[in-house]
């Protein structure tokens, strides 16, 4: 585990400290603010881990009250952000051990494999190419090329890409090394990019022509659908 | 530059932590390397994407619900 920096300078204060220091005095008023400003992103990364809805509105209730329980062994050396996810993060494994029986879960899970390391595609992609889908079909590509990649890679990336936290953060938060989130980073968003790829890439003239002209000839039964959800 | 060492720098393009000399190196390979150019792009728009679109939506009536249920219980706890 790497060394824990202050994340604050000495004159610099975060703003959830004030917070923090009410809640330590009595104000559980204090706590409903931080509660309210973290739950959608702890939300979703419990959702992330245990690809269950139950079992993230489960962990973030645990993870929220676990924290206010244990408020005091926070130290204020890192944010209360980092430390909540970290939190949040043992109770959505737990809750993944328990589903699965008692078999052991943890962040290396699935993590030697060395697919996506290398880029296969080099097709540019259309400008703008979400837009080539609605909200629901965007939705559903992104899901699916999210869940399929190994549970450790997952969660680095959304909590460096997608939550904004620094990689000594996403360390601190998941228990791993600086050298190790790096890794999983670069192969988290090659992956990602490999297999959103196959949605987005600029159509060719050729391929183009070619569903020009499946259209002309009528439904052929097994002619790829150009903006859909492959099944 | 190899498109290795390029691929081994990606995460730094990406963040924006590269040294003024290691820039020029891949402005120059990324001139010549039509691949790597690609893959560079294509990898920030995929960041992109996944900050600008929520996939795991809590709706506020849900997100009402769990609020009042952890609220409860801190009262209760300690």
């Amino acid at each position: 585990m790497s060394t824990i920096q202050p994340t604050a300078g000495q004159d610099e204060q975060h703003p959830d400290v004030a917070l923090i220091e009410r809640v330590r005095a009595g104000d559980l008023s204090a706590y409903d603010t931080l509660v309210r400003k973290y739950e959608r992103q702890l939300f979703r990364i419990a959702q992330h881990i245990t690809q269950n809805r139950e079992d993230a509105e489960d962990v973030m209730q645990d993870a929220f009250l676990k924290a206010y329980e244990k408020l005091d062994q926070f130290q204020g050396n890192s944010k209360f952000y980092t430390w909540l996810v970290r939190i949040a993060v043992n109770e959505s494994l737990m809750r993944l051990r328990k589903r699965r029986t008692g078999k052991l879960v943890s962040m290396d899970e699935d993590v030697q494999t060395e697919e996506g390391s290398v880029p296969r595609d080099f097709a540019d992609w259309a400008p703008n190419p979400e837009q080539n889908y609605n909200q629901s079909e965007l939705s559903e590509i992104l899901k699916k090329t999210i869940q399929g990649l190994p549970q450790g890679f997952r969660v680095v990336f959304v909590l460096r890409d997608v939550d904004g936290l620094s990689t000594e953060e996403t360390a601190e938060a998941l228990g791993l090394s600086v050298p190790a989130v790096k890794s999983r980073l670069l192969r988290a968003r090659l992956q990602l990019r490999e297999r959103l790829s196959r949605y987005f890439k600029r159509t060719t003239p050729a391929a183009s022509q070619a569903q020009a002209s499946a259209k002309e000839n009528g439904p052929q039964g097994n002619q790829p659908r150009a903006n859909g959800v492959e099944a | 530059m190899t498109c290795t060492e390029f691929l081994e720098i990606l995460d730094d393009v990406l963040d924006e932590s590269i040294a003024a000399e290691t820039r020029t190196e891949i402005e120059v390979h990324l001139k010549k390397c039509g691949h790597c150019e690609v893959v560079l792009d294509t990898t920030r728009k995929t960041i992109e994407i996944f900050r600008c679109h929520e996939i795991y939506e809590l709706p506020t009536d849900v997100s009402e619900r769990l609020h009042l249920a952890i609220m409860t219980k801190c009262s209760k706890a300690k």
